[in-house]
């Protein structure tokens, strides 16, 4: 099923991660492998405990593995962040409350020193993209929830990196929202073709946004399926009554499942 | 006699005053915050005056407060002197020095371990001496003008100061870091952007207790030596002499000083940490 134009982004082999903690070690990754394409978009779906966040963070070099190989782009993940390869959104929106929202986005553009000219072309037009305009003069806490984590990807979003990693980003919003954000950042993709890591917890979720499914199971964390999505590209909130969606979720459904069993 | 139960009638006028100016929808007022604090302060002031009158007491032991307010009228120019002399020589460029001093230890400390672990137990090692036994030496080396004055409270300043931005710099979030991380930033950059904004709420509240450290070491400090004016110098011979109303007179400035000092850091505080939780309105 692979495109003959996509091309490994990221690539792990044997990947092993250990927390050094008090009460021992903790293996949060075990003898991962997993080859993620250009423009692919994955979903990473498990229990709590996992090693969802620690797989992103190990991407984008915030953890270092203790054994195996990481590649991004073909060079180590340290090298590719110095590139900037990556936007990361968190689970939580971290936004400096220092910061109005328009100077939220625009902090990573003046660490990258873009001109102050694009700082400012670049800021209207993400915050048009996740219907915050208006709000760039806000601070974060005068702010919802929903808008705030909305601001924190329009500031992933503001320096064009090719990499995008968001960790559970809509977790703590409601679902008519997340149906709609949902919606957005498929667009969003589309548009744009980036690479997309994306962990969540809904089923729905992963099936309905995601070109790879990365199910996970706790302790050790490993991965116990992939799955590849037959769904086409263009995915209207409805194709989720489809026969086709059903059967993907019921897949994963009996991934974790399985995962559980080996408790 | 009659000056006491007149003092005390006011007393229980203006208290009775102040409750119902709290109780009512005024005290929400700019105005009334001001209100309610000014007649206490006041009240104060006539009940202090009443029992020094009502019931005799020597001016050696507490002058009233209009004499303190007399002293203070006619001695103007010496306590202008002795305030310029304490407060904006000694007081103020010690105050200044020993922040901006910390301010560059505590990044020398962030960025080596090494000094984290040699320079912060010598800090706390002069925190610990008493200024009793600093003062004269400082005096020793320094002479007796206001420059071994600011020494004193250069040192005094110093070690809260250190230990508050040390502990700001560590205040930022780790997803804040990790955020900073993800775009590549530099050492540099992450202070600037980051961990400094995040620092200042730690920073103000060590200038905060600087402020009043800075009066405290500027005017001990001429209890060991210096020029024939000073607010220190003044107190320490006044008391030989019991002239008490100037004493007073002093102690009155030395409060409004510090007020003035603390009252400028709380405003600047304001400003600058205008997005903190504990700040915001
Ligand atoms: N910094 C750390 N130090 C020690 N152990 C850690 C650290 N970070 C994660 N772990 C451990 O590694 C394992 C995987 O954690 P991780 O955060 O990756 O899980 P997750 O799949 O993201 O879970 P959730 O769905 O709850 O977010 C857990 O057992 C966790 O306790
Ligand atoms: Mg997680």
């Amino acid at each position: 099923m692979k495109d003959k134009a996509s091309q490994p982004v990221i690539e792990a082999r044997g990947l092993n991660l250990v927390f050094q903690t008090a009460d021992g070690p903790v293996q949060a990754l075990k003898d991962v492998n997993l080859t993620i394409n250009q423009g692919d978009f994955v979903s990473f779906i498990g229990p709590s405990g996992c090693g969802k966040t620690t797989f992103l963070r190990a991407i984008a070099a915030l953890e270092h593995p203790t054994s195996g190989t990481l590649t991004v782009n073909g060079m180590p993940p340290d090298e590719a962040r110095r590139r900037r390869a990556y936007g990361y959104v968190f689970q939580a929106a971290g936004l400096y409350p220092w910061r109005t929202i328009a100077g939220n986005i625009r902090l990573p553009l003046e660490i990258m020193g873009f001109s102050r000219a694009e700082q400012d072309e670049r800021t209207a037009r993400v915050l048009d993209l996740v219907e915050l305009t208006g709000f760039g003069k806000k601070f974060p806490w005068q702010l919802s929830g929903g808008m705030q984590q909305r601001a924190s990807i329009a500031r992933a979003l503001a320096f064009d990196a090719d990499i995008l990693l968001m960790d559970e980003p809509f977790g703590a919003l409601d679902e008519i929202v997340r149906d709609r954000l949902n919606e957005e950042v498929l667009k969003l993709w589309a548009r744009t073709g980036k690479t997309i890591g994306f962990v969540t917890h809904s089923i729905p979720e992963a099936v309905y946004l995601s070109t790879k499914i990365v199910v996970m199971s706790p302790r050790p964390g490993r991965i116990t399926d992939v799955i590849d999505s037959p769904l086409p590209k263009e995915r209207p909130l409805d194709i989720r009554d489809s026969r086709e969606f059903i059967e993907i979720a019921h897949r994963v459904r009996e991934g974790l499942r399985a995962g559980h069993h080996d408790d | 006699m009659t000056a006491l139960w007149i003092a005390i009638g006011i007393w229980l006028a203006a208290w009775a005053l102040n409750v119902w100016l709290s109780a009512s929808p005024i005290s929400q007022t700019r105005l009334g915050k001001l209100l309610v604090p000014l007649v206490f302060g006041a009240t104060v002031l006539v009940l202090w005056e009443g029992l020094v009158r009502g019931l005799g007491i020597a001016p050696v032991i507490l002058p009233a407060p209009s004499a303190i307010a007399a002293k203070i009228a006619v001695s103007l120019p010496i306590l202008w002197q002795d305030f310029a002399q304490t407060i904006l020589k000694g007081a103020i460029p010690g105050f200044l020095i020993g922040a901006g001093a910390a301010f560059l230890v505590a990044i020398a400390i962030d960025r080596s371990p090494f000094l984290q672990r040699g320079l912060l137990p010598i800090g706390n090692f002069v925190a610990a001496l008493p200024i009793v036994g600093l003062a004269p030496i400082l005096v020793m080396w320094f002479g007796f003008d206001w420059q071994s004055k600011a020494a004193v409270v250069v040192v005094m300043v110093f070690f809260p100061m250190l230990v508050n931005i040390v502990a700001g710099l560590q205040a930022s979030e780790r997803m804040q870091r990790d955020l900073m991380a993800t775009w590549g930033a530099s050492y540099v950059q992450t202070l600037i952007k980051l961990r400094l904004p995040a620092a200042m709420p730690f920073v103000f509240n060590g200038l905060k207790i600087a402020s009043t450290l800075a009066l405290i070491g500027a005017i001990v400090a001429e209890f060991f030596g210096s020029p024939v004016y000073g607010m220190g110098f003044r107190i320490s011979t006044e008391v030989g002499r019991l002239g008490l109303d100037m004493v007073w007179a002093e102690i009155a400035v030395a409060a409004l000083a510090g007020s003035a000092l603390y009252g400028l850091v709380a405003l600047i505080e304001r400003w600058v940490t205008f997005w903190h939780p504990s700040q915001r309105h």
